[in-house]
């Protein structure tokens, strides 16, 4: 074989692989950082090392504990789970018919400045707090039980539907509405018949897809004092019943699973 | 040299893909494959670097047998192989002078090869088949800011860079526009001639086969029903090997894109 | 296509239409049931709910004026969130790829991986980050450990869960070009798969940074480190005005957050 090396060529030439970032100054100014970055985190961070040493032994008596899970108190468990269910459908009902005005503020083409402000400045904050803040401030409010649950998560649906919601309707065809201005409709009235059946079927995989949602957060939101599977947890957790606490977790599991098949389902049927 | 024996091919249980293949080619000759969708060519060639498993039969390349050949014996193998596919099957996010050096991937080690330190002679080698191919102005573009028949130009200097004892072409010129498929096959043909290297080239394009290879082989539903020079190719072999087949203006993505990703 | 077309025809579509209807409203009717039960049926005590407003309120006006005498305090501890985030992301990482690697089908080794994989993402997936919270402070105490060990749980199935996608959504030609070239499976791998889901790998780590700094806020509330501890401490002895102040701090944090992953996302993308 004829090899291409005995064809006339320059001098022999290098290559290297050119560097993700071209500037040197940047690159290594980057890396600096970062090490920089994790030696102040690290040293930074209050890690107790004494009570981190007993770790092991406890995982074990936990996990020990907690082995097998048991059911024996299975009443107690469906009560947690029908009142996570009840929250979740309650909040989530709320929460996606709440969400229509606020999504209509919310949205720049048919709200006035000031309230458009008013809106995107509500569903910013609902999604700023992750809801278990949200939850522990009800709580206080309205004491221990499912209607802290309730009202938070529908504030959290609240600002979920209504920005994806506010999204739809900024982009909805412009065409129906001026149709509907032009017969001299009023605004609620161009709402009415412009705006919503536009959104209608994105607002139902929605709602679903907002179901599932709030029931795993209804599992979450109850460990503050919510209401819910969360709060059973958190007593078995409380009185060191691990095993009991497992299969609650276990459960809970299976459940999502459940749910997010099912929510998966009904939506590919609508769609 | 290579030599095909009794190869036969058969996925599940239906009929066989390759009914008994018997070829030989030798040398520098450039040998095209023709024959209409689904009468093996592909499978064929990827039997021949084992992207596809023959069920029987025997290849030999240069006196090495080539079917019962496993893991790290099996990669040296292909290592001897080039392999220009029609999709060109660049990395596109990698620059044309990674996508030319990945054709020494079975020759330098890991850690070579994470680094991109390929050894001095590899990179002098690529520079050197890039001019041949004119395309080394490109060395530091990413793959997917060339043209059809740039990336192809890269394929074919990728499978060169294996130092291979021979060169698979499948369809190379199915994806480019007529202008652009004369001038790989014009490449093509003078390579084998310079590099003393048998070329394979599946090939739709009849015309194309007849003016750029010494020899044609003709394929149907498995079996060789043609093979002989491209002036001995006339109208009775072409209906033979096409006759009853609407001539086919789109081939079909080979098997594997087929199996593994509809959007190809 | 056939069944569009045979839709269309007129006897299927009007047979169909009745029969649609009758699922439109029974769907309606069972929606309106489980909502009449969950009403009836919730451990509700109704007079409590017509309150509600008057002690939302109440205690809204109990939080104003926020009171910044704590505000170092309150941006040391988002600091340490912020920590929190950052590393339980990075460290992830190192633990999500492989996990990614053996999920995805095309390059699994064997089935017996695939199902390990998928069993870890499954079930880092389905338990919440606070929940995993909760079994580490047990185990390790309070602390941030458990805070960085609850968000790495949670996000190693977050992480791999996608990434196991973005490797099964890869093109397969350049694999098959690069075992032509006779390379063994790590080069492949670090040849053709990873170019390909570089850039998934990176919008996928932004976007759970984004989402792990809003969850390390409320590790705190079991324990687990961060803002969260300085909250619980502050709601439990009713000084409201901190309360305020640390809410306002956390919407800042948050709002930074995004703002950041917007800039990281124009710039590496």
């Amino acid at each position: 074989m004829a090899t291409p090396e005995h064809e006339e060529s320059a001098i022999p030439r290098t290559w290297r692989k050119p560097p993700f970032i071209a500037n040197p100054l940047v690159r290594y100014g980057l890396l600096v950082v970062l090490v920089a970055y994790l030696i102040w985190a690290f040293g930074s961070l209050p890690f107790n090392w004494e009570r981190i040493s007993e770790g092991l032994p406890r995982a074990a008596r936990i996990f020990g504990g907690g082995f097998p899970p048991t059911l024996s108190r299975f009443d107690l468990l469906l009560t947690g789970f029908t009142e996570s269910l009840q929250i979740a459908i309650m909040a989530t009902l709320l929460g996606v018919l709440l969400s229509v005005p606020f999504a209509v503020m919310a949205a720049r083409n048919i709200a006035p400045l000031p309230i458009y402000l008013l809106g995107r400045a509500v569903i910013i904050i609902s999604r700023s707090f992750h809801p278990v803040i949200v939850a522990i401030l009800f709580v206080a409010a309205v004491g221990f039980g499912p209607l802290a649950g309730i009202l938070t998560l529908t504030l959290y649906s609240i600002g979920f539907v209504g920005k994806l919601l506010a999204e739809e309707i900024e982009e909805i065809d412009w065409g129906q509405v001026e149709a509907m201005r032009s017969t001299g409709a009023g605004y609620l009235a161009t709402l009415y018949y412009a705006v919503f059946p536009q959104i209608l079927p994105r607002q139902v995989g929605l709602s679903m897809y907002q179901l599932d949602s709030n029931l795993r957060a209804s599992a979450v939101v109850g460990i503050v004092g919510a209401g819910g599977i969360g709060s059973t947890l958190m007593n078995a957790f409380g009185r060191y019943d691990y095993d009991f606490a497992f299969a609650i977790l276990l459960v809970i599991i299976a459940v999502i699973l459940a749910s997010e098949g099912v929510s998966g389902w009904v939506r590919k049927k609508i769609w | 040299m290579l030599e095909i024996s009794n190869l036969i091919k058969r996925y599940g249980r239906d009929e066989p893909v390759l009914k008994g293949l018997d070829l030989t080619v030798e040398g520098n000759s450039v040998v095209s494959i023709v024959g209409a969708s689904g009468a093996g060519k592909s499978t064929m060639l990827r039997c021949i670097n084992r992207l596809v498993e023959p069920t029987s039969g025997s290849i030999k390349l240069n006196g090495t047998e080539l079917v019962t050949l496993r893991h790290a014996e099996l990669r040296r193998a292909r290592r001897k192989i080039g392999m220009v596919f029609q999709g060109f099957n660049l990395i596109d996010r990698l620059t044309v002078m990674e996508n030319v050096l990945a054709g020494r991937l079975g020759y330098v080690n890991l850690f070579q090869a994470i680094t991109r330190r390929y050894p001095a002679a590899d990179i002098e080698r690529a520079f050197v088949l890039m001019e041949r191919v004119g395309i080394a102005h490109y060395a530091n573009k990413r793959a997917d800011e060339l043209s059809g028949g740039e990336r192809q130009r890269v394929g074919v200097v990728r499978a060169l860079m294996q130092e291979p004892e021979v060169l698979l072409a499948d369809e190379p010129t199915a994806s480019l526009d007529p202008r652009t498929s004369e001038q790989i096959m014009v490449l093509l043909q003078s390579l084998a001639s310079e590099l003393s290297l048998p070329v394979l080239i599946n090939i739709h394009n009849v015309a194309q086969a007849r003016t750029y290879t010494d020899r044609i082989v003709g394929l149907r539903h498995g079996t060789m029903i043609f093979d002989g020079i491209p002036s001995d190719f006339d109208k009775d072999a072409l209906d033979a090997i096409y006759g009853g087949i609407e001539a086919p203006e789109d081939e079909p993505a080979p098997p594997a894109e087929e199996v593994h990703d509809g959007h190809a | 296509m056939v069944d569009d077309a045979d839709l269309l025809a007129d006897r299927v579509w009007r047979r169909h239409n009745p029969k649609q209807q009758l699922i439109r409203y029974g769907v309606m009717l069972l929606t309106l049931m489980v909502v009449v039960w969950a009403v009836r049926d919730i451990d509700i005590f109704w007079p409590w709910v017509w309150d509600a407003p008057n002690q939302i309120s109440s205690l809204g006006a109990r939080m104003w004026p926020p009171d910044p005498s704590r505000l170092g305090e309150i941006v040391d501890a988002m600091i340490e969130t912020v920590h929190i985030a950052t590393l339980a992301t990075m460290l992830t990482i190192f633990i999500a790829l492989p996990v990614s690697y053996i999920a995805a089908q095309n390059t699994t080794p064997n089935r017996a991986c695939l199902w390990l994989g998928r069993f870890i993402l499954v079930s880092s997936r389905s338990v919440n980050t606070i929940i995993w919270a909760l079994l580490f402070v047990a185990i390790f105490g309070p602390g941030v450990l458990a805070g960085i060990l609850a968000i790495m749980f949670r996000s190693v199935g977050f992480i791999g869960k996608l990434m196991g996608e973005a490797i099964e959504e890869i093109d397969r030609r350049p694999v098959e070009a690069m075992e032509a070239t006779g390379a063994s499976k790590a080069k492949v791998i670090a040849y053709a798969v990873v170019p390909q889901v570089m850039p998934a790998f990176f919008a996928i780590v932004i976007l759970r940074w984004d989402i792990n700094i809003r969850e390390s806020t409320v590790l705190g509330l079991v324990g687990a480190g961060g803002i969260g501890v300085i909250l619980q401490g502050s709601i439990d002895t009713f000084a409201w005005p901190t309360v305020a102040t640390i809410l306002i701090a956390i919407i800042a944090l948050v709002l930074v957050g995004e703002a950041i992953t917007g800039l990281l996302r124009r710039k590496v993308l």
